[in-house]
């Protein structure tokens, strides 16, 4: 069973777990994703791995609750048991050669960069991390960032914490500053990957995004996550996650991305979760 | 021998009014009573050379359960069956029985054949009731083999090796174990209670189901072979998929079939009460003229649609699903668009679908199928409204195993290599079958090749230790 070792809110919204998962821990890379399912009529949901340590046995991940899954998921507790939690899935992030990195998270999507930074740190590689919030108390990883980036910058909408001004920002500042990347990574909301892919396209910098579209099996069945990259079809869950930026169709990915907002709005609306609290 | 039944045509099957069954998940066919099966039984005339075992992908002892029937003793005919097949209850429900035994049948000729499937079906779910739930757990032979996949072909190999004895271990990448049988086909043709049922008998001659193991990145085949398990089956179904390549195919409302019945079967989305969406469509188009294409029409039509049609590029003749689908979905007011192909999928102002443009086709030389092939007549596109689109025009096969197992060979198409009948890969060890190895077929087919490679399997190990 897929026991929750640790839970801690890391702001109102997002929430980490440790989750004692052997199998997965022995195998996950980064830029890999499980799927879980929190209770046994829920839904099947894929969430990137944010770290993970062989030895203990452990995964963790970091989930933003914005539907019924990510709320069932967060109403366990620590000594609960995930219902289902199979991975690693995915194509791992290539991060092996890279001398100069921007690895670029916005909000949530943080979660999921921050173990490629630390990789790409540990193989010696240069990383400069931006890191984008709405405000102050959204903010995560602060210090999980700083302890693997040569610099980083933070950014939040409304200029609570860090600088004022969007992940874009600090990007362009960071490129006519001089420094030469060999590839930027950005992970978090479709819109903002998509900006930061117009950006480097501009100054001809190789991008990676890591895309998280509506899944259901996650091993190349069903077809749901499918992407229009450079024209071709292709499925996130076995060919990706991670893109080349410049080739992947963002604003398909969008509308495709919000195909059950209605249902998921009515979830809310309708879940014991807020139930219990009126 | 009981007296013989001459009736030229086959009684015929109980089934809820196609009015009333259009709209709901129930199954569709309620199966004979004992007084039907019984006649239908003496339709059989127990012939000389048994055309019908010899075109049965498992060899079932047609005649011999046919004449238990006719003779009352329904334990008999099941045991009889269940010495050849896993899944009777699956089987009597899902097999293309008119082009197997039934098609092979000597009343066939002058009228219709007999009804082997249904009485087939009569004999499991009589046993389900009726019989003894007892199994009698096999003497380990103290070797160990796993499986990849609990589809059809993955259960049978299963089961024939936990009966001669070996501690076998499954392994299912999704939550719930049944492969196709749970995630693919609808409860209305094949009710999950069935098929769990199937799966805990199996569990009780001591097989192991690990569910959200993925093979291929949970843990490899070799990774399986230091574990100490001695031979591998790969049953790991169909994969990916298969799009058209037309403009419009990623539009809000377009789906694969796999994933518009995933959500329905799998995920349960046709309940009331289900956290999973589904798209509440008026008008579908559904691309294709397989079982599978049936599956996801009837199961639109069940959602609420008010029209469903299933454009199909070759004529009725060529439907490839099985007769009784087609029938059904037909009662069931689903509207055959056949020699129509699909050219573009026109959006919507919010990025859904709006309609789908077709070009008319007509038959021309037969293909390397054997089939007529159909040719696009110049100028004929015309538009249908639609707010839902479904693929459902073929997989391709799945890489997580291929990728990550060095030395087993693939065909051009991914599709795993094997030595003929058996299931030999091109690695010591490994078997595989099912529609990892032929591409999409059917449930019999995967049941079929699942038995022979039990058989190799059993050979191998065996050959090995002495």
């Amino acid at each position: 069973m897929f026991r929750i070792l640790e839970k801690t809110a890391l702001n109102p919204t997002v929430t980490k777990m440790v989750v004692e998962a052997p199998l997965i821990a022995a195998k996950a890379e980064p830029g890999q994703f499980i799927i879980f399912r929190a209770t046994e009529d829920g839904e099947r949901v894929p969430l990137t791995i944010a770290d993970f340590d062989r030895e203990k046995g452990t995964v963790t991940i970091i989930f933003q609750i914005v539907g019924q899954a990510t709320m069932e998921l967060n109403a366990l507790n620590e000594g609960d048991c995930i219902c289902d939690f199979v991975g690693p899935l995915g194509v791992p992030s290539h991060v092996e050669g890279l001398k100069k990195v921007c690895v670029v998270g916005g909000g949530v999507g943080c979660a999921i960069a921050y173990p490629i930074a630390k990789k790409l740190h540990s193989l010696g590689c240069e990383v400069h991390s931006v890191v984008g919030f709405r405000n102050k108390d959204l903010l995560i990883l602060e210090d999980e960032f700083r302890a693997v980036s040569e610099k980083l910058v933070i950014m939040t909408d409304d200029g609570s914490y860090g600088e004022k001004g969007l992940v874009t920002d600090a990007l362009k500042r960071l490129i006519l500053e001089g420094n030469k990347y060999d590839e930027v990574i950005t992970i978090g909301p479709l819109i903002m990957m998509k900006f930061v892919c117009a950006l480097t396209k501009e100054h001809g910098i190789k991008t990676v995004v890591s895309m998280n579209p509506i899944m259901i099996d996650g091993t190349g069945m069903c077809g749901g996550c499918r992407l229009t990259v450079g024209g071709e079809t292709k499925f996130a869950c076995v060919d990706g996650p991670d893109f080349d930026g410049h080739l992947v169709d963002f604003d398909e990915a969008m509308s495709r991305g919000a195909m059950y907002r209605d249902f998921e709005a009515h979830a809310r609306e309708n879940c014991n979760l807020f139930r219990e609290v009126k | 021998m009981s007296e013989r039944n001459m009736s030229n045509t086959k009684c015929p099957m109980p089934s809820q009014d196609a009015k009333v069954r259009a709209h709901n998940f129930d199954e569709v066919a309620t199966g004979y009573t004992l007084e039907m099966a019984v006649g239908e039984a003496r339709r059989c005339l127990h012939c000389k050379n048994r055309p019908c075992v010899s075109a049965c992908p498992v060899a079932i002892d047609i005649p011999d359960f046919i004449e238990r029937v006719a003779d009352g003793d329904i334990e008999g005919a099941y045991e009889i069956i269940s010495r050849s097949s896993a899944l009777p209850a699956v089987c009597g429900r899902v097999c293309p029985q008119e082009t197997q035994c039934e098609g092979k049948c000597v009343r066939g000729i002058k009228g219709e054949s007999v009804g082997i499937g249904r009485l087939e079906r009569f004999v499991a779910d009589w046993h389900r009731e009726h019989g003894s739930a007892e199994v009698t757990k096999p003497e380990p032979n103290g070797h160990k083999v796993a499986v990849i996949g609990s589809g059809p072909s993955g259960l049978t190999a299963a089961g024939d090796l936990a009966k001669l004895g070996y501690k076998v271990t499954v392994f299912e990448a999704l939550h719930t174990a049944g492969g196709v049988l749970v995630y693919g086909i609808p409860e209305f043709r094949l009710p999950k209670s069935i098929v769990s049922r199937e799966i805990d008998g199996l569990k009780a001659l001591g097989v192991d189901i690990e569910t959200n193991i993925v093979i291929g990145k949970t843990l490899t085949v070799d990774e399986l072979f230091s574990k100490g398990y001695e031979a591998v089956f790969i049953g790991s179904g169909a994969g990916l998929p298969r799009f058209m390549n037309i403009p419009g195919e990623s539009l809000k409302g377009v789906y694969s079939a796999n994933e518009y019945l995933t959500r329905v079967n799998l995920m349960k989305a046709y309940r009331e009460d289900s956290k999973t969406p589904i798209k509440k469509s008026r008008a579908v188009a559904v691309v294709g003229g397989g079982n599978v294409a049936m599956d996801a029409a009837r199961s639109a039509m069940r959602l609420g649609a008010e029209t469903v049609y299933i454009v199909y590029r070759r004529s009725m003749d060529e439907l490839p699903a099985r007769r009784e689908e087609v029938e059904h979905a037909m009662e069931e007011g689903i509207i055959f668009k056949t020699l129509n192909n699909p050219v573009e999928i026109l959006p919507d102002e919010n990025g859904g679908v709006r309609a789908i443009r077709c070009i008319e086709m007509e038959l021309g030389e037969p293909d390397e199928s054997g089939r007529r092939r159909p040719v696009e007549k110049p100028g004929s596109e015309f538009e249908i409204e639609v707010d839902t689109v479904i693929m459902s025009i073929g997989t391709s096969p799945n890489p997580l195993i291929r990728s990550t197992t060095p030395g087993l060979e693939t065909n051009r198409r991914g599709c795993i290599v094997t030595n003929g009948d058996d299931g030999l890969t091109s690695r010591e060890g490994v078997y595989a079958g099912g529609d990892a190895v032929t591409g999409a077929a059917t449930v019999i087919l995967a049941m079929g090749a699942g038995k022979q490679a039990a058989k190799a399997i059993d050979e191998y190990i065996r050959g090995k230790s002495e």
